[in-house]
């Protein structure tokens, strides 16, 4: 494949698309990660949200 | 499942945990298609191989716009039927539709360089998106600086109604103003004025992006139920250690 003489400026532009979409899925992924595991030990200390503790009751 | 029962942001997560690997593994094929169909595209007969900036200037052009409409129909959702979910949807939607159009900002001024021999000019579309983008900051701000999840909703909400005006204005400027930028040559009466060993990539691209917007906006609106859950039980917990000093 040929990019021809502004090769440079193609290949920049897939860079940075593919550099932000990288940071945008792993924002999401950390995130949830870290949500999943700060209401584990929230669970773990025995808080529990009303609603949970209606469907126990 | 009826419409009214994804309110419950229990059964929205539960929703979202099925369909998210399906519309992940379909973002995934999606790129794969269309990334190998513009790698095999023709070079245009006037701008050669930097057409191809245009399988990614021009679908993150169309999503940045769209991240705001989403955020529009949320506000919407907030301010007229005062839908639970509705402020998460956008507040989800913010930092997408901005990743979004600074793609579509950067990749249309590396394009522009070798096509218009300058990386920026100050015409009516560049500008209008420039202007999205810096609402999208803004939106950003007021999300990330509000105390209480809750409490920037509806300011929130009121600024992407005010935004909103602006997206008529991206997609016309073309039309209503002299601009570099060329006018619409995808969407427009007559049909497409591009040729389809080109159009038919982009148009696969746009619907990878497209996916790719969707996938990452629901696992955010997850993260954001997620995040008040956490919110409300630590709360719930420093009450009751406050109540168990006192």
């Amino acid at each position: 494949m040929n990019l021809g003489p502004h090769a440079d400026f193609i290949v920049a532009a897939y860079a940075v698309t593919v550099f932000v979409i990288a940071l945008l899925i792993a924002w999401v992924v950390l995130d949830h990660a870290t949500l999943r595991r700060v209401l584990g030990d929230l669970e773990d200390r025995g808080v529990t949200r009303r609603s949970r503790r209606k469907e126990g009751a | 499942m009826a419409v009214i029962d994804l309110a419950n942001p229990t059964r929205f997560l539960n929703l979202v945990t099925r369909v998210l690997p399906w519309l992940a593994t379909a973002t995934a094929i999606a790129f794969a298609f269309g990334l190998v169909m513009a790698m095999n595209a023709p070079d245009d007969y006037q701008q050669g191989a930097t057409v191809k900036i245009m399988f990614l200037h021009v679908p993150s052009a169309w999503l940045g716009m769209m991240g705001w409409g989403v955020m529009t129909v949320a506000a919407l959702g907030t301010l007229v039927w005062r839908h639970p979910l509705a402020d998460v949807a956008g507040k989800a939607a913010a930092p997408i539709g901005a990743a979004f159009t600074f793609i579509c900002l950067i990749t249309g001024s590396l394009w522009g360089r070798p096509t218009w021999g300058t990386y920026w000019v100050w015409d009516a579309r560049l500008t209008s998106v420039l202007v999205l983008f810096l609402l999208y900051l803004g939106m950003l701000a007021l999300y990330w600086t509000a105390e209480y999840p809750g409490r920037s909703s509806r300011a929130a909400a009121i600024l992407a109604l005010v935004g909103a005006v602006n997206i008529p204005i991206i997609k016309f400027s073309v039309e209503w103003w002299n601009t570099l930028h060329q006018p619409a040559s995808i969407i427009r009466t007559g049909g497409s004025a591009i040729d389809p060993s080109i159009l038919w990539p982009l148009l696969i691209m746009a619907l990878a992006f497209t996916l790719l917007f969707f996938t990452l906006h629901l696992a955010a609106m997850r993260n954001e139920i997620l995040r008040r859950r956490v919110r409300t039980m630590q709360m719930m917990q420093a009450q009751h250690l406050a109540g168990a000093e006192t």
